[in-house]
């Protein structure tokens, strides 16, 4: 028995060891960044709840090129789409208006909100001709000022940016310095685990800066982005899905609801409409789910025609 | 001085004109100006402005029309903005006329690479 009990006690001395030790050696994985289980412990209060929320963008409410004879039928398709999923909201990135018309805005809003489904919005550059957003600040905006700002979801961080007021001739898309002071202050206090979804309706990253799919900034907005785990950054604009992953950082472009475009540099392409055979239209136009499980972020594009 | 007019095609919508324009160019704008002395024609066509640099003697009306599939604008460059055309759809057309000499930069807001220059002589 005594060697029991010796054995006992080395049992539970090992055990003890074991239990510090594994603070160290016993890794997971939260939020894209490894983990010991003594900090995931710690940051069990603020874990991500499993959930799910759509993308819609460029649908063009006013757009009347015979490509899309029907663009409120395709976003009410495109809707209809994202409501049988049940998502827990939905994200538009932009270009919501053809030409910021108050009646083409008036349209969008009502059938945008006959989804019933909260929605957050960011403007694309149709949205803001001629008066630099204020129309669609004062129908969609969250926040005073620029129009940017951010918001927490079951422990996921998301920022909606703007990039499309004040561009400067010959350039891309900007944030501009406010913008991207803001963006390192909002992203400041967040752990590197918090996964992070940034919106906005011009990529980030240059997809082919000589026909202005691009920010010019971007990447100065994407360098406080690089210390988190798990970055999905979600863009609209070009009218196709095209993905880039550095990183930890993840960006995709999103399908429009109105209309396509060509890709990027196309021969004898403009980024303008493209032409396409009405029986392939539906194919080519889209929208998106975005599937937050055990923090990670899992997009899922579908086009009008599946 | 710059004078806009605005219209399709022509300027027939010009108490409209006046009106916009009066909003982008405040204290910029006369009404009631001296008939144009010639014409000059911008096309908009294929994310281009053509010619994209357009010389023009004093008092010409220069008017753009959009080619495009895509709406376009026409605004000056520099802040304050001297003039801002609205966006124009296909075949819209916008029009200034230039009483006085200088060298004009514009681009489109929309398509920001898109830029024009006139120069008036």
């Amino acid at each position: 028995m005594p060697h029991d009990r010796v054995d006992g006690t080395t049992r539970r001395k090992a055990m003890q060891c074991l239990m510090l030790g594994s603070a160290g050696v016993l890794w997971t994985v939260k939020g894209g960044v490894p983990q010991s289980l003594q900090l995931v412990g710690d940051a069990a209060a603020a874990e991500t709840g499993d959930f799910s929320f759509a993308q819609v963008s460029d649908t063009h409410i006013g757009f009347k090129n015979p490509i899309n004879p029907d663009p409120n039928g395709s976003l009410n398709d495109a809707l209809a789409r994202i409501t049988a999923a049940k998502p827990r909201f939905m994200l538009h990135t932009g270009d919501v208006t053809h030409l910021a018309k108050p009646e083409e805005f008036d349209t969008a809003d009502q059938l945008l909100k006959a989804a019933k489904l909260e929605t957050f919005h960011v403007p694309g550059e149709h949205d803001v001709i001629g008066d630099d957003g204020k129309q669609f600040f004062a129908r969609f905006g969250r926040s005073k000022g620029g129009g940017w700002y951010s918001f927490d979801q079951d422990g996921v961080h998301f920022v909606a940016l703007v990039n499309v007021v004040n561009l400067k001739a010959g350039g891309q898309g900007s944030l501009g310095r406010e913008q991207i002071e803001w963006l390192e202050g909002d992203l400041k206090g967040k752990s590197a685990s918090t996964p992070i979804v940034v919106f906005a309706h011009m990529p980030l990253w240059a997809v082919y800066p000589q026909w202005g799919w691009g920010t010019d900034d971007g990447d100065a907005a994407l360098a406080y982005l690089k210390r988190f785990g798990s970055v999905t950054v979600l863009n609209g604009h070009i009218h196709q899905v095209i993905q880039k992953v550095e990183g930890n950082i993840t960006c995709r472009t999103a399908y429009s609801t109105c209309f396509p475009q060509a890709a990027p540099g196309a021969a004898g392409a403009s980024p303008g409409p493209l032409k396409v055979p009405a029986e392939k239209l539906k194919a080519m136009l889209g929208v998106r789910r975005v599937d937050v499980v055990a923090d990670k972020v899992a997009l899922s594009d579908a086009t009008l025609a599946s | 001085m710059l004078v806009f007019w605005l219209g399709r095609r022509l300027a027939v919508r010009f108490a409209a004109a006046v009106l916009v324009a009066s909003v982008a160019a405040g204290a910029l704008v006369r009404h009631g100006a001296a008939a144009p002395t010639a014409d000059a024609a911008v096309a908009i066509a294929d994310f281009a402005f053509g010619p994209s640099t357009l010389a023009v003697k004093r008092g010409t009306k220069v008017t753009w029309t959009n080619k495009d599939d895509e709406p376009h604008t026409v605004v000056a460059d520099g802040d304050p903005r001297l003039w801002k055309s609205p966006p124009l759809d296909t075949d819209d057309s916008f029009s200034l006329v230039f009483d006085h000499p200088g060298t004009y930069k514009y681009f489109c807001t929309i398509h920001p690479r898109m830029q024009g220059t006139v120069i008036v002589e």
